[in-house]
């Protein structure tokens, strides 16, 4: 009689709920424009989308974004080897503090307030233990609770694909043994935070604790307008930059270098250099010669490279292998970022790479670690990168109809696979490939795509408005995808969402959720990457212009290669990722709901 | 006659051939066509005098406006001069039917001064009984209404007064006539000329000290208008984005940092990136329509996008030359022209690319490198013209003062 308070009462508890709960029962179809299917990407990948949903039974982890404990707990294997993923972590005091501080957070949301440097003393897991069963932790909000189990359940992960390691490389028993110590501590834990659960079950305090709240805060970018660091920056460096000659005010706090006049002297160097791997030294040399650029391929490039340095790494006497491995890695990224600043999808590898080699035993041996390391970037790669760009095009052609016009700008590699599959699939569509200067990566792309039989447009970015009018849909790369949602890309990439949005087209951002990153950023200014400002004064063509390159030398004409821009979220229809498409607003969901997974798989 | 019409043919194969780049030379290359048209224009005695100038320079108007559509400073001009030679008739009738005095004084001088450099009275007259006479005035209007009530009846019969006038005076009010155009004509062409230095006096009651100004591509109006301010000790900072595909941004850049400005050249796409740091845009305009919307470089629009998204005052600078009567339709297509590829593409690169599309019938590679930019009139916070600064809606009004309704229509003649 009473349909509408019937409906409120059944939605009522689920009002607390914030994020993607699917309920139990119904079987979402999977047409449906959200859509997160799993966590483990593999599995998505080898079943296909449609019957997804009927084969509970094989693939059993299936419900999306659930926090049921039981579910995740009983859906992975048993035993958790919690603590021994996180038992020897020790933070290495060399680390120019960038990403481990984020490790940190990472591997203790729970909120141990401790310094690294006093919890020296006894380990995380009883730490972490300690903060469980701390009855003065009565007052844990939802979103700690939260927090818990989702490290729980990613420890549980990580247990899972340890394990799998151990029995191929024959583990010794010892591990197990333990494993399975810590995995009766770990289900203690967790029937006693059932009962936690239980009692904090009225409690709704969104307030999000001091501690974590800190925690979430990413680490300080250096800062190129601080002459003391730079200094001191400076001093270790191998790449001598060459600054550029009229900086721009605005850009201070970046680093401002005209490239290209640094490689005779770098390749020199090349056998001088001992305690720099070739292949990562060679990696660098290609990121500051611009030979290898976006987002993947850079990554890609950097992973084989580590890759192979660590195959040829040797472990010294004295020191443990995870802790001297960090400070090779870190030395390496070091010279990396010297090269040019790390990539957003860089730094999450990097993240990820240091949090498996700080997670292993401390009793393995050199060539088993270096097995797991290698197999683990392996692994990486080919699901957090192949396998997402697979499934990015499967849903991306969903959106592609005959007859529609679709542009794109620059040159990206998930977009340019999504075009080559519609194609492929052989639906009838055109491409605007929105192209500008300096780098015109589109003529790349639409070389590639004519060699196809794609049909093509070219034209310039400040034709965007002209052209727009005759476009359907827009897809973009991004070179990361921030937690506010706004979409961090390639320079010209704001404007053309903003066209789009103004026109009414819809705008669809194509990007690997590992690419994904919990910080926030409202403009292009604070954070962003200069390209050589010598790049800007060839101009082509018109032959009067051509002379301002030596006019430059004597007066302040500045210029400025921005290289990327930040993209406002309101003009972003749909975020595809790996993990479904998503609005823009779901990106912290994402981040929080999977963010750990970079870390402990 | 006969090299009226190499001219006018010269002038035509130019326009066609886009030999002729810029608003303003356009403009007064059309003034001084024109000017050239309406003196060697034989006049017979008697009956209508100014509608056959009108008409002739009706005749030439439409070959050039035909010759190349887009540029509408053409048409401008040619609307321009046809008001001119209605107004110069109507009150030089006015003049003879007010009262014979007036027309003898004017007489007078203008005998004196045949020989001499350009009669200031006469111009002065014309200035004069323009402002006072222009029919559709709100000034007229109000104060003179036995005036107001005269322009009809004069307008339509002006055969009529030219009959009431005495014959010995036909010889001298034909030479009167034709010489009170062409001087009102050479004030246009000054007008043109100095227009920019109009506009750029008022530039430090817009530009203050410490301010960031954006700009793209060049233009003249905009290089004048920033050195003004310059010159009048404001120091500021000024960004300019290249303007793909003809990069003229660099020529902007390098004339501003040779009088001492601070500025930036950045790329397009760099546009959205810098504009939440910039005070105010100030850009040039191709043509101003009379709803206030702008025809302007290509990228422009996109500029004024990002401009109201951060709020940033969008102002166009535009010579009298640039504003057009007519109201827009379909602006991007119709109003707009599209250049060469070969400014975007290397042709030799993508010789392969190009082959591709033979076998399938048509190419599959096609290349859009439009001139123009339609920037709505919502998008436009200020327009700053010789005459002050304006509102976009008030555009309308403001050109209505130029251009007498008859004008609007150039090709009038569909077939015969």
């Amino acid at each position: 009689m009473d349909p509408t308070r019937r409906i409120s009462r059944v939605i009522d508890p689920k009002i607390r709920h914030v994020g993607f709960f699917a309920p139990q029962s119904q079987p979402g179809p999977s047409e449906s424009p959200v859509m997160i299917p799993l966590p483990d990407i593999t599995r998505a990948i080898q079943v296909p989308v449609g019957d997804f949903y009927h084969r509970r039974s094989d693939y059993d982890v299936v419900r999306v974004g659930s926090y049921d404990p039981s579910d995740s707990m009983s859906s992975r294997n048993g035993d958790g080897e919690f603590s021994e993923d996180s038992g020897i972590w020790k933070l290495p005091m060399s680390l120019p503090s960038n990403g481990l501080d984020k490790l940190a957070a990472r591997n203790f949301p729970f909120g141990a307030k401790k310094s690294p440097h006093d919890e020296k003393g006894d380990s995380p897991a009883q730490m972490s233990m300690k903060s469980v069963l701390n009855p003065s932790k009565e007052k844990t909000t939802k979103a700690e609770r939260r927090a818990l189990q989702e490290a729980q359940r990613a420890a549980k992960a990580a247990g899972k694909v340890s394990k799998a390691e151990r029995k191929m490389s024959s583990a010794a028993a010892t591990g197990k043994e333990a494993s399975v110590q810590i995995g009766e501590v770990v289900k203690n834990s967790r029937q006693k935070k059932d009962v936690l659960m239980a009692s904090f079950e009225k409690t709704i305090g969104n307030r999000p604790p001091e501690k974590d709240r800190k925690k979430d805060v990413p680490p300080s970018r250096m800062q190129f307008d601080d002459k003391s660091r730079v200094d001191k920056a400076k001093k270790h460096s191998v790449v001598k930059q060459v600054e550029a000659r009229n900086r721009v005010d605005y850009f201070m706090h970046l680093p401002q270098y005209e490239r290209g006049t640094q490689h005779p002297d770098l390749e020199t160097k090349f056998f001088q250099l001992n305690h720099i791997h070739p292949a990562v030294y060679k990696v660098g040399l290609q990121y500051l010669a611009g030979d290898i650029t976006g987002g993947n391929s850079r990554c890609i490039a950097m992973l084989k490279a580590f890759q192979k340095a660590i195959e040829d790494y040797s472990a010294p006497l004295e020191r443990t292998v995870n802790r001297d491995l960090i400070a090779k890695i870190n030395s390496y990224v070091s010279f990396l970022i010297e090269c040019r600043p790390l990539s957003v999808s860089m730094g999450n590898a990097i993240r990820f790479l240091k949090a498996h080699v700080t997670k292993l035993p401390p009793e393995i041996t050199v060539s088993e670690a270096k097995a797991s390391i290698s197999s683990n970037i392996d692994r990486f790669i080919t699901e957090k990168i192949v396998l997402a760009d697979r499934t990015i095009v499967k849903h991306a052609v969903k959106k592609i109809r005959d007859g529609d016009v679709l542009l794109t700008y620059g040159s990206s590699s998930v977009v340019e696979m999504i075009l080559l599959q519609a194609h492929e699939l052989g639906i009838r569509f055109r491409v605007v490939v929105v192209d500008s200067r300096p780098k015109l990566e589109g003529q790349a792309l639409i070389r590639r795509l004519v060699r196809n039989g794609v049909s093509c447009t070219y034209t310039h970015i400040n034709a965007i408005s002209y052209i727009m009018h005759e476009i359907t849909r827009v897809f973009l790369g991004a070179a990361s995808v921030l937690s506010n949602g706004t979409v961090y890309s390639r320079v010209g990439t704001a404007s053309v969402a903003m066209v789009a949005h103004e026109l009414r087209v819809p705008v669809m951002i194509c990007c690997e959720a590992y690419k994904f990153h919990e910080r926030v950023q409202l403009d292009s200014i604070c954070c962003n990457e200069l390209g050589d400002p010598r790049a800007i004064t060839m101009v082509p063509g018109e032959v009067d212009i051509q002379y301002l390159d030596d006019s430059v030398k004597n007066n302040g004409l500045q210029h400025l290669n921005l290289l990327y821009d930040a993209t406002p979220s309101d003009y972003i229809s749909v975020i595809i990722t790996d993990y479904g498409m998503i609005p823009a607003s779901s990106v912290p969901v994402i981040l929080r709901e999977y963010g750990g997974e970079y870390l402990f798989t | 006659m006969p090299d009226v019409q190499a001219q006018v043919n010269d002038f035509v194969v130019k326009l066609q051939k886009r030999k002729i780049e810029g608003s303003k030379a356009t403009a007064k290359l059309t003034a001084e066509l024109l000017r050239s048209v309406i003196s060697q224009q034989r006049i017979p005695h008697g009956s209508n005098q100014a509608g056959v100038i009108i008409e002739a320079v009706r005749g030439v108007g439409e070959q050039l406006i035909r010759a190349n559509p887009v540029e509408l400073a053409v048409g401008n001009i040619v609307r321009r001069v046809l008001h001119i030679i209605r107004e110069e008739d109507l009150s030089l009738t006015t003049a003879t039917i007010g009262g014979l005095s007036v027309s003898a004084a004017s007489d007078d001088e203008d005998e004196l001064e045949r020989g001499d450099h350009p009669a200031l009275s006469a111009a002065a007259v014309a200035a004069a009984s323009r402002s006072t006479l222009r029919p559709p005035s709100l000034q007229t209007l109000l104060e003179d209404v036995p005036h107001s009530a005269a322009v009809p009846h004069t307008y339509s019969s002006g055969g009529d007064s030219e009959g009431k006038s005495k014959s010995t005076d036909k010889n001298s009010r034909t030479r009167k006539l034709k010489h009170n155009i062409i001087e009102t004509v050479n004030e246009l062409i000054q007008d043109i000329n100095t227009c920019h230095e109009q506009i750029a006096e008022q530039a430090v009651e817009h530009i203050h000290q410490n301010e960031v100004i954006l700009t793209l591509g060049s233009s003249t109006t905009v290089i004048e208008f920033l050195c003004a301010a310059k010159e009048k000790k404001r120091s500021f900072r000024v960004f300019v984005a290249e303007g793909a595909p003809r990069y003229q941004g660099h020529i902007l850049a390098k004339e501003l940092v040779a009088r001492g400005l601070q500025t930036t050249i950045i790329t397009d796409s760099a546009v959205f990136a810098m504009i939440s740091r910039v005070n105010m845009v100030i850009v040039g305009a191709h043509a101003v329509m009379a709803n206030g919307s702008v025809i302007a470089p290509v990228g422009l629009n996109m500029v004024a996008l990002a401009a109201q998204r951060h709020a940033v005052p969008f102002v166009v600078l535009a010579g009298i030359h640039k504003l057009c009567p007519l109201y827009p339709h379909n602006p991007e297509v119709l109003l707009n022209e599209l250049k060469s590829p070969s400014e975007l593409l290397d042709f030799g690169e993508f010789s392969d690319c190009m082959d591709f599309g033979t076998g399938s019938g048509s190419p599959l590679l096609h290349v859009v490198n439009p001139a123009f930019d339609y920037v709505p009139p919502k998008l436009v916070s200020l327009f700053i013209t010789d005459t002050g600064g304006h509102n976009p809606s008030y555009m309308y009004r403001l050109i209505a003062d130029y251009y007498s309704a008859d004008d609007l229509v150039i090709q009038r003649r569909p077939s015969s």
